[in-house]
C-alpha cells in the first residue's frame, strides 16, 4: 500500500503543469489514503471482533462451572436429576442451604475451626514474618547472606518431602487432632520472608538514622516506620495465609481428620451428601460447595489489588 | 560495640523463625535422606531396635521403583504434566495477548479471567465432577436417570454420550475431564503473569512494526514472542513444578466419602495416582522409607526438569 501512494508520485516538467499535477496528485494521494484507512478499519474491526469473540466464548467456559454450581444448588433434586437438564431452575428450593449447615456436614462447626486455625496462624506468621524479614533487611550480622540464600534454596523442596517427617514428629508432640498440629509447622513461610524484606530493603537508611538520632528503639521504629510503609505487602501476605488455611487439604486430612477439629475443604470432600435412599443428593451438594466458594470472592472482590500482587510474584496456589 | 549488640539483636528477631525452620523444615531434610538410604526403615521398627539397626543402602529406592504400582503414578504424573503445561501455557498466551489489544470491558475480562485461582480446588473439582457425571437409575438395569449437563450438550450438537468418569469410564475419557479441570485451574495464574509482562511491553517496537507494514502473525511471533520469553519460561517452570505435584485436583473429581483419597473412578482408586499421591499413601501405610525414597525423587525430577528449563531458556530467552 505504500508502494501505492509513491507511484503517484509526480515529477512536473512544465512549472505551469507542476501546479495542476500537485494538487491532483494530492487528491489521488487523499483517495488512496482513504481506501487504506478503509480497509485498515474493516481490517481492525474484523480483528476486534475476533478477540471479543475469542475473549467471550473463553469467558464462558471458565464462568460455566460456576454458574452450573449456583444454580444446581437451588434445584429441586428431581428437577436436577431430570433426564433433560435444565438451564434455569423452574422452581428455587433453598433449603439445600439449611442442608448443609444442619445434616451431618456441620458446616458451623468447619467454618469455626477453619475461622480459629484461619485467623491464629496468620496473626502468628505475620508476627514471625515481620521479625525477620526486619532482621534480614536492617541488620548486619555474620553469615546474614549465606543464611538468606539457604532459606531461599529450601523454597525448592517440594512440600511433601517436609511431611513424612513432620507427621512423625507431630505425633511424637502428641499433637495429632489439636489445632497446633494445623498452626505451627507452617508459620514459617520463606516467600513471605523474602516478600516482605525486599519492601524493607526500599525504604531508605536515612529514615532509620533519623529515627535512632531522636532515640527511637529498633522496635518502635519497625512498628511506626516500617510496617504502615510495607502496609499493602502485609495485606498481600494475610490474605494468601488466609485463603491457604480455607483451602488446605492434605495436612489436615492427615493429622486432624476428627470433627473437633476438621478444617472446610475436608469435611466437603469427606461428606457423602446422600438423601434416605443412597441417592447422591447433589443439589446438597452444591449448596456446600457454594458456602465454600462464595467466601474467596469476596475476599477477591474487595482485596483484588493485593491478591493479583502477591499471586504474580509467587506461583503458588493457596 | 555497636555492631557487635547488633548481631546479637539480629538473632533475636529470627529466632522464632528459625525455631520452627529448624523442627520443621531443617530436620525433615536431613530425617528425609537418612530415612531414605535406611534400608527397610519404618518408624516403628526405630522405636523398637533403634535408630543405628538399619543399614546404609537403596533398597528402599529398589523396592519403591521395582513396584509397579509407582509406575503408574510417575506415568500419570508426567503424562498429565506433559498434557497440561503446554495447553495452558498456549492458551493463557492467546487470552493474555487478547486482553491486551482490547479496550472495552478489558477490566471485567480480567476478573473473570482470574476467577478460578480464587477457587479451592477440591470444590470446584466436585462441580467438575457433577458436570460429567451419569446418574444411574434405582436398580443397575434401569436407563440413567440424567446424562450430565456436558453429555447433553454433546447430545444436543448430535454427538453421542461418553461415559466420562462413572465406573465403567475408559482411561483417555478420565484424561480428557482431568486436563480440562486442570487447565482451567492452571489458566488464571499464567494469564496474570503474561498479562503483567505484555503491559511492560515497549510500545516503540509495535509502532515500528506497524510502519515497516509487518503482519499480526509475524508481529506476535518475532516480537511478542520474544519480548515475552522470561515470563513465558517463568509461567512453563512453575507449570512443570506444580504439574509433577498434583493432586488434589485429581482427588476433587476422583475423591469421594469412602476413602477420600480416591484416584480413580469407583472400583479403580489407584487408576490416576499421581506421585504426590503414592508418598502419601505410603505415609499412611506407615512406610516412611519408601515415602522418604519417592519424595527424594521427586525432588530430583523436579530439579531436574527445572534446570533443564533453566538452560534452554539461557539460550532462547531474549531479555
Amino acid at each position: 500500500m505504500t508502494d501505492n501512494i509513491n507511484e503517484k508520485e509526480v515529477t512536473p516538467e512544465v512549472i505551469e503543469d507542476a501546479a495542476e499535477q500537485d494538487a491532483k496528485s494530492k487528491v489521488m494521494k487523499e483517495k488512496d489514503i482513504d481506501k487504506v484507512s478503509k480497509k485498515q478499519l474493516i481490517m481492525k474491526i474484523a480483528v476486534q471482533t475476533g478477540l471479543y469473540l475469542f475473549l467471550g466464548i473463553m469467558a464462558i467456559i471458565v464462568l460455566f462451572p460456576f454458574y452450573w454450581m449456583l444454580i444446581s444448588s437451588v434445584k429441586t433434586l428431581n428437577e436436577y436429576n431430570s433426564t433433560v437438564p435444565t438451564l434455569w431452575p423452574k422452581q428455587f428450593r433453598w433449603s439445600s442451604y439449611a442442608v448443609a449447615f444442619t445434616g451431618e456436614l456441620n458446616l458451623g462447626r468447619l467454618f469455626l475451626n477453619t475461622c480459629i486455625v484461619g485467623i491464629v496462624s496468620t496473626i502468628l506468621s505475620l508476627i514471625v514474618t515481620v521479625l525477620s524479614a526486619y532482621a534480614f533487611a536492617r541488620f548486619e550480622f555474620k553469615g546474614k547472606n549465606v543464611l538468606f540464600a539457604a532459606l531461599l534454596a529450601t523454597m525448592m523442596i517440594p512440600g511433601e518431602l517436609f511431611t513424612i517427617t513432620n507427621y512423625v514428629t507431630v505425633s511424637s508432640f502428641g499433637w495429632l487432632k489439636t489445632y497446633t498440629v494445623l498452626i505451627v509447622p507452617f508459620l514459617v513461610s520463606v516467600f513471605y520472608i523474602y516478600l516482605l524484606r525486599q519492601n524493607f530493603m526500599q525504604i531508605p537508611n536515612e529514615l532509620y538514622l533519623a529515627a535512632k538520632v531522636d532515640g527511637t528503639s529498633d522496635l518502635k521504629y519497625l512498628w511506626k516506620v516500617m510496617i504502615p510503609l510495607a502496609a499493602p505487602t502485609l495485606i498481600s501476605i494475610t490474605i494468601l495465609k488466609m485463603m491457604g488455611s480455607w483451602n488446605s487439604y492434605i495436612w489436615p486430612r492427615l493429622v486432624a481428620n476428627d470433627m473437633a477439629h476438621k478444617l472446610i475443604t475436608v469435611g466437603l470432600r469427606g461428606e457423602s451428601f446422600k438423601d434416605m435412599s443412597g441417592m447422591v443428593d447433589y443439589p446438597a451438594q452444591m449448596a456446600a460447595v457454594v458456602i465454600v466458594t462464595i467466601p474467596l470472592f469476596l475476599v477477591f472482590l474487595f482485596f483484588r489489588k493485593y491478591i493479583m500482587r502477591g499471586v504474580s510474584r509467587s506461583g503458588i496456589k493457596g | 560495640m555497636n555492631k557487635k549488640k547488633n548481631q546479637w539483636k539480629a538473632w533475636i528477631y529470627l529466632l522464632p523463625a528459625l525455631i520452627v525452620l529448624a523442627i520443621f523444615t531443617v530436620w525433615p531434610i536431613i530425617n528425609t535422606l537418612r530415612m531414605a538410604f535406611s534400608n527397610g526403615y519404618t518408624y516403628a521398627k526405630e522405636l523398637k531396635y533403634g535408630a543405628f539397626s538399619f543399614s546404609f543402602g537403596f533398597e528402599n529406592f529398589v523396592s519403591v521403583t521395582s513396584y509397579q504400582g509407582f509406575t503408574t503414578c510417575l506415568g500419570n504424573t508426567l503424562l498429565l504434566t506433559v498434557l497440561t503445561v503446554p495447553i495452558s501455557t498456549m492458551l493463557a498466551l492467546l487470552v493474555a495477548v487478547a486482553l491486551n489489544s482490547i479496550k472495552f470491558v478489558r477490566k471485567t475480562m480480567q476478573t473473570i479471567f482470574f476467577l478460578p485461582y480464587v477457587t479451592n480446588s477440591i470444590a470446584i473439582g466436585m462441580v467438575f465432577m457433577a458436570m460429567f457425571t451419569m446418574i444411574p437409575g434405582v436398580k443397575a438395569t434401569d436407563p440413567y436417570r440424567s446424562i450430565g449437563i456436558i453429555n447433553s450438550i454433546i447430545e444436543a450438537f448430535g454427538g453421542t454420550r461418553i461415559s466420562w468418569v462413572n465406573s465403567d469410564s475408559s482411561k483417555a475419557a478420565n484424561l480428557a475431564v482431568l486436563v480440562i479441570y486442570i487447565v482451567w485451574n492452571a489458566l488464571p495464574f499464567k494469564i496474570l503473569v503474561l498479562l503483567g509482562g505484555l503491559q511492560s511491553v515497549n510500545k516503540q517496537y509495535y509502532e515500528a512494526a506497524k510502519i515497516d507494514g509487518t503482519s499480526r502473525f509475524r508481529t506476535f511471533w518475532r516480537i511478542t514472542v520474544p519480548l515475552l520469553s522470561p515470563m513465558i519460561a517463568y509461567v512453563i517452570i512453575t507449570g512443570f513444578i506444580g504439574g509433577f505435584k498434583e493432586y488434589s485436583s485429581i482427588v476433587g473429581i476422583f475423591g469421594n466419602e469412602n476413602s477420600g483419597d480416591s484416584m480413580g473412578p469407583t472400583g479403580s482408586p489407584e487408576r490416576w495416582n499421581t506421585m504426590v499421591g503414592y508418598i502419601y499413601q505410603q505415609i499412611t501405610a506407615q512406610h516412611h522409607g519408601d515415602a522418604s525414597a519417592a519424595a527424594l525423587i521427586l525432588f530430583a525430577i523436579i530439579f531436574a526438569v527445572t534446570m533443564v528449563n533453566m538452560y534452554v531458556s539461557k539460550k532462547k530467552v531474549h531479555y
